[in-house]
């Protein structure tokens, strides 16, 4: 019998606002593979990708002050969004290799938290997708299926900050290889389901730009959701929930911007694993989900 | 590099297209023994020398220094005279597409009409401004530490990887794209360089600059001399503030206003955010997506927002780890 799993989670905000199922059906779904999971409420919004084009410093402090709660748990800590795990881990690698940056960052920790907290560089980071991908194994979870996803097609959209860049990526996702990823495709196998082979399944789905561009941004996920489509996908699921953000609440926007209509279910991680595993639904917070186009089928 | 060793029976698939007489493109297909050492140059070579003649591309230095030769095999950038096809078999299998960086633009074969990306590259001053005496009476001096800010941008061979595999460049005509932007940094970290604030002032344009990267880090993993493009473009973003020559626009708003956000609540008031970015009137235009997300349990009411345990200490952190004014 392997030890029980034990994790630091980094809920990042969304979970915690606009997608609270993710945050849900994580829990849940960790609680049936007996995965143990602590939050972080102390944990400060990572900056996504626009706070270190701002203030470079302020990134680096408020994102290795999250590792240190982790660290101070002794835990490796497990991210649930690809953005934070982004930049987490590459706050982690800077620090980890300029003993100079770490010093100016600890002293910054240090005066802010009366000598409590100090970057030690002690915690892994990872993506909960390869927590369950090389710490649990698939073969674990398939065993534990009761009501296989059979006959869905399901496509995988990967987003980018789980990938890329692949030099800093690699030290945690097992080696994902960016122009050909395997680990959520995998998975929907494990939960006995259709892995819908696509070319879009690396490729961008333009969340950053929303705000300033939202014509890049349609464009760039409605390309990848009609790409899915037309290989015949019954839905898509994302580890991301900006990701999740951008095609499942973002449809009308996308269908006129691109002049097709598009319309598909779009599953978060654990959601589907939840499903697979037969977690009720509310558990799994699918009422929460914008486009319900066959969330109710089982 | 790679660890097999032998020799593989390939097939390879390249694209084919004559701009002047072909209606549309076509593959074709050579069944090849290749060893562990040939390059995807060696194979465009023998294609042309054993195969068919007509077979077109651009080759010259067969040193990874003239950026000639890039194409897209199995749609990953790839600097033909540099990425061994092996490595490329333990990727795709024994199937291997080659074609041009993009088949929109192809003239002949590999061959595409780069136009695009050289206007862009262009259009950001890619040249040192500076005044020079013609007739110097002593060294000009850069120190060690002046020539590292420019963080090996000078060594760009301008092959187009980064900019073919940009998904911004791809939907965006006005985008300038990565390579640009790498050769903006590299003249705006000279220290010898004058006209810093003007390529500045023309990058933050939305639509054509900086701020409409979609932070996919595609130019990062496609450059084949590792230069991090997006690494640049956050520099120069991080410039553009250090300099004071950031626009009062949604982006740059939407950056700044993370700050504010964290400070008030330490996780993000996703609501707010996009107000503080957008305006009050801005705004506007996301009430349709805010009712979809408010019937499904997606919005968080201000009376309602969460915030992060220890928040005065986030706080206080904020106050002495910021370095930018705004």
């Amino acid at each position: 019998m392997m030890e029980k799993l034990k994790y630091a989670l980094y809920t990042g905000c969304t979970a915690r606002e606009s997608t609270p199922e993710l945050l849900m059906s994580t829990m849940a779904i960790a609680d049936k593979l007996g995965i143990e999971l602590v939050l972080l409420d102390e944990a400060s919004c990572c900056g996504a990708s626009h706070l270190q084009d701002f203030d470079d410093m302020l990134s680096l402090t408020l994102n290795a002050r999250n590792i240190c709660y982790a660290e101070k748990l002794g835990l490796t800590m497990v991210t649930i969004c690809n953005t934070c795990q982004l930049n987490t881990a590459v706050t982690k690698d800077r620090l980890d290799s300029d003993e100079a940056l770490k010093a100016k960052v600890n002293e910054k920790l240090a005066e802010a938290s009366n000598g409590e907290l100090e970057y030690k560089g002690t915690s892994e980071v990872k993506h909960f997708l390869y927590a369950l991908q090389d710490d649990f194994g698939y073969d674990k979870i398939a065993a534990a299926v009761t009501n296989p996803i059979t006959d869905i097609n399901v496509a995988s959209f990967y987003g980018c900050h789980n990938i890329r860049p692949s030099h800093l990526q690699n030290k945690s996702n097992g080696g994902e290889n960016p122009y050909k990823p395997v680990s959520l495709d995998n998975l929907v196998v494990a939960l006995g389901g259709n892995a819908v082979e696509y070319e879009s399944k690396n490729k961008c789905c333009g969340f950053h730009v929303e705000l300033q561009n939202p014509q890049t941004a349609n464009k760039l996920s409605g390309a990848a959701m009609l790409d899915a489509i037309d290989q015949n996908a019954d839905m898509m699921v994302t580890p991301c929930p900006l990701c999740h953000l951008r095609m499942d609440v973002q449809q009308h926007g996308i269908s006129k911007e691109i002049g097709r209509e598009v319309n598909i279910p779009v599953l978060h991680l654990p959601q589907m694993v939840g499903i697979a595993l037969g977690i009720e639904p509310k558990k799994l917070g699918l009422h929460h989900n914008v486009n319900q186009t066959g969330l109710n089928l089982k | 590099m790679s660890h097999k060793h032998g020799i593989k029976k390939l097939k390879i698939k390249v694209f084919r297209f004559n701009k002047d007489t072909d209606y549309l493109p076509y593959y074709d297909t050579f069944e090849m023994n290749v060893n562990q050492d040939e390059l995807v140059l060696d194979i465009m070579n023998r294609i042309k020398w054993e195969h068919d003649g007509s077979f077109s591309y651009r080759r010259s230095c067969r040193h990874g220094i003239c950026g000639s030769c890039a194409v897209k095999v199995n749609s990953k950038p790839t600097l033909a005279c540099k990425d061994n096809v092996f490595d490329l078999v333990e990727i795709y299998g024994e199937e291997l597409v080659i074609e041009p960086q993009d088949i929109k633009r192809a003239y002949k074969d590999m061959v595409i009409d780069k136009e695009n990306f050289w206007n862009k590259y262009n259009s950001v001053q890619p040249y040192l401004v500076a005044d020079i005496n013609e007739f110097p009476t002593e060294e000009n001096i850069v120190t060690q530490e002046e020539a590292e800010l420019i963080d090996e941008a000078d060594y760009c061979i301008a092959c187009g990887s980064c900019f073919y595999a940009c998904p911004a460049v791809a939907v965006n005509d006005e985008y300038v794209g990565p390579m640009a932007l790498t050769k903006a940094w590299r003249f705006n970290a000279d220290v010898r360089d004058t006209a810093k604030e003007s390529r500045l002032e023309n990058l933050q344009q939305l639509g054509s600059g900086i701020w409409d990267c979609v932070k996919c880090n595609e130019c990062a993993e496609a450059c084949p001399k590792e230069l991090d493009p997006i690494g640049k473009i956050t520099k120069l973003h991080l410039q553009t503030f250090e300099e004071e020559k950031s626009l009062n626009n949604v982006a740059v708003r939407h950056a700044v206003g993370f700050k504010w956000s964290i400070k008030k609540h330490g996780i993000l008031d996703e609501g707010e955010l996009v107000r503080y970015s957008e305006g009050n009137i801005g705004v506007m235009k996301h009430i349709p997506e805010a009712i979809a997300m408010f019937k499904r349990g997606k919005i968080v009411m201000p009376w309602n927002m969460p915030k992060s345990k220890n928040l005065s200490e986030i706080q206080k952190l904020v106050e002495i780890a910021s370095t930018v004014k705004y």
